[in-house]
């Protein structure tokens, strides 16, 4: 099958760029559009006038703050909500996976099938109940009341992955460890931990994916920017013109959140394609 | 720490061997996953249980005093209700057909992805694009895109039959059912590409090339060869991608805010739920739609077990 790329591989290949990279150039394209370009309609790929104006309203370099205001405080929101998620989803998932890849223990199955029905669960069906909880608990609209569902949603994930990293990881050095007198607890810690960092850095990200693009429990927990996260934000954007989506800021709202996706991506790449990957084959 | 939560049977574990060292690591195992398993508990199976108790009361936030218990009354006013089926049909529709779409276009990516020797670090970070993407972002990038003033599909395909530059995408049903559909295949094939892709590389070339001599066509190979010996990864990448199609959401929130009837199950919840502060009434089709995900699960496993056994016995 290998060989020389015929005729077909390089169709393939122009037409999975052009797939892949189309509606973000024409997200680009857009919110260099004036806004008064939309209005009146404009159908053609590229701006007529390029402009700067529409990142200068959405990043507060103009008088008009308003804009601005609500959507940089979404962007703190998205960025603290997905890191901390991010971090604390991974502290605990290394720890589970460390014992379902390497330890023998009552319970494990449980374990398993529970995050794999998580995987499956359709998130809307908690949005209800989680609403009235959070609100009992005083935890609706604050950070800690997406992070905590963040860190749930993200844990059958990153326990996946990091069990299937764990598994490759050589045995005889945590044995040796223990021979050489460590305990269970030092040979994890102590050895296997940096053996382990690259496995730990796939689910990192793609944890930090999944809390950056979500957005059900986003618009169901919250009410105002004190936690409102850049998808939720976006979905209540208002521009000058009432009954006119605001086209050329919610582009541009857009290509801003999508730079940290493509700056990770661009970095990442081969780790995020074989986390993706990692127990799908032989699973 | 939260260790104790888990009910523990070492002491009483069959297994003769059961030395100290064996029971240890079975405290350690215990407490290493106790809190991943408490949060997974706490998020998703009690509030769960809360939505199975809610869904049997009369109870809407705007009058918290008219909580009344009703028992199976929700079910019968949802499955009675017209607007449900047409919800579930859509959703429906929906999963079949972009996963459907996706299988066959991931599966051409995968085989380019596959054979490429050249920029191959250019073709998965393009492919990654998508799937990175926030959903929201790839809504509102199509809705641009079949917007009838600011949008190129009108003014490119416009000598295609049926489009013309005052074709209104959000005008009617199926018309918008397509718009929703092409933006969740756009952000959602590249991830079938990956999972089918690591399927096809799994795959021997000696297969390949016994095949090749013993006179087998490109077509032969891939039905008799590459499909049957990738049945593990097609079948994770249909089930992981049919239920994830059938949470749908995001894209008709954004998209169509499910006018012309393009409301999924997903948003009817939502809607009953967050909007309506109907917290009885949306309690009672949480619990059918995780029922409903459930069946899908359990219909996939079976008819992919079926249809594969087949096709390897044709061959």
């Amino acid at each position: 099958m290998r060989g020389k790329p015929g005729i077909g591989t390089w169709i393939g290949f122009i037409v999975i760029l052009v797939w892949c990279l189309l509606p973000i150039a024409w997200i680009v394209s857009l919110s260099f559009k004036s806004l008064a370009e939309t209005t009146t309609g404009s159908p053609q790929f590229l701006p007529k006038d390029a402009t700067w104006e529409n990142y200068k309203v959405l990043l507060g370099m103009t008088d008009d703050k308003t804009a601005s205001h609500d959507f940089l405080a979404a962007l703190r929101n998205s960025f603290g909500i997905s890191i901390i998620a991010t971090i604390l989803a991974v502290m605990i998932a290394t720890l589970a996976a460390y014992a379902i890849a390497r330890l023998d223990f009552k319970g494990k199955r449980l374990v398993l099938s529970l995050a794999l029905a998580i995987t499956m669960f359709p998130v809307v069906s908690l949005v209800g109940p989680l609403f009235d909880m959070w609100r009992t608990f005083h935890l609706f609209n604050t950070w800690p009341g997406l992070i905590i569902p963040y860190m749930t949603f993200t844990l059958p994930l990153a326990i996946w992955v990091l069990s299937a990293f764990f598994r490759e990881i050589p045995w005889e050095m945590e044995q040796a460890a223990q021979v050489d007198g460590a305990t269970s607890w030092q040979a994890f810690r102590k050895v296997i931990v940096p053996l382990a960092a690259p496995g730990v850095f796939t689910a990192a990200i793609l944890t930090f994916f999944f809390a950056w693009n979500e957005f059900v429990l986003a618009i169901s927990l919250t009410s105002t920017t004190k936690s409102r996260t850049v998808p939720a934000q976006m979905s209540y954007f208002v521009g000058p013109d009432p009954f006119n989506p605001p086209y050329v800021q919610l582009a541009t709202a857009s290509v801003i959140v999508t730079i940290p996706v493509i700056i990770i991506v661009l970095l990442f790449q081969r780790r995020i394609v074989a986390g993706l990957t990692s127990g799908a084959v032989k699973g | 720490m939260t260790a104790t939560t888990i009910p523990r049977e070492t002491k009483a574990a069959p297994r003769p061997e059961v030395s100290e060292r064996s029971a240890a690591e079975n405290r350690l195992g215990q407490k290493l996953v106790a809190p991943a398993l408490i949060m997974m508990l706490l998020v998703t199976a009690y509030p769960m249980l809360q939505a199975l108790y809610l869904s049997l009361f009369r109870y809407r936030l705007t009058t918290p005093d008219d909580k009344a218990f009703i028992g199976l009354a929700n079910y019968g006013t949802i499955l009675t209700d017209s607007l449900f089926w047409k919800d579930t049909i859509n959703t429906v529709v929906i999963m079949v057909v972009t996963v459907a779409v996706e299988l066959v276009i991931g599966f051409a990516f995968a085989m380019v992805m596959h054979r490429i020797i050249f920029a191959r670090g250019v073709m998965r970070t393009a492919i990654l694009i998508p799937y990175g993407i926030i959903t929201v972002v790839s809504a509102f990038a199509w809705q641009f895109t079949f917007s009838i003033n600011n949008g190129w599909v009108n003014a490119w395909f416009d000598w295609l039959p049926g489009i013309s530059s005052t074709t209104n995408w959000y005008g009617d049903h199926w018309h918008a059912m397509f718009a929703i559909m092409v933006s969740e295949i756009w952000k959602t094939t590249p991830f079938m590409a990956l999972l089918l892709l690591a399927g096809l590389s799994q795959i021997s070339e000696d297969m390949l090339e016994a095949a090749k001599v013993d006179g087998a066509t490109a077509w032969q190979r891939l039905y008799k060869v590459i499909l049957p010996n990738m049945k593990a990864a097609i079948m994770v990448a249909v089930l992981f991608r049919a239920l994830d199609a059938f949470r749908i959401f995001d894209n008709i929130f954004i998209m169509t805010k499910g006018a012309q009837n393009t409301e999924s199950s997903s948003f009817l919840t939502y809607r009953q739920a967050i909007e309506q502060f109907q917290l009885g009434l949306g309690s009672a089709l949480s619990v059918l739609l995780f029922l409903t995900t459930l069946l899908v699960a359990y219909l996939i496993v079976k008819l992919f077990a079926v249809n594969l056994a087949q096709a390897r016995g044709e061959g």
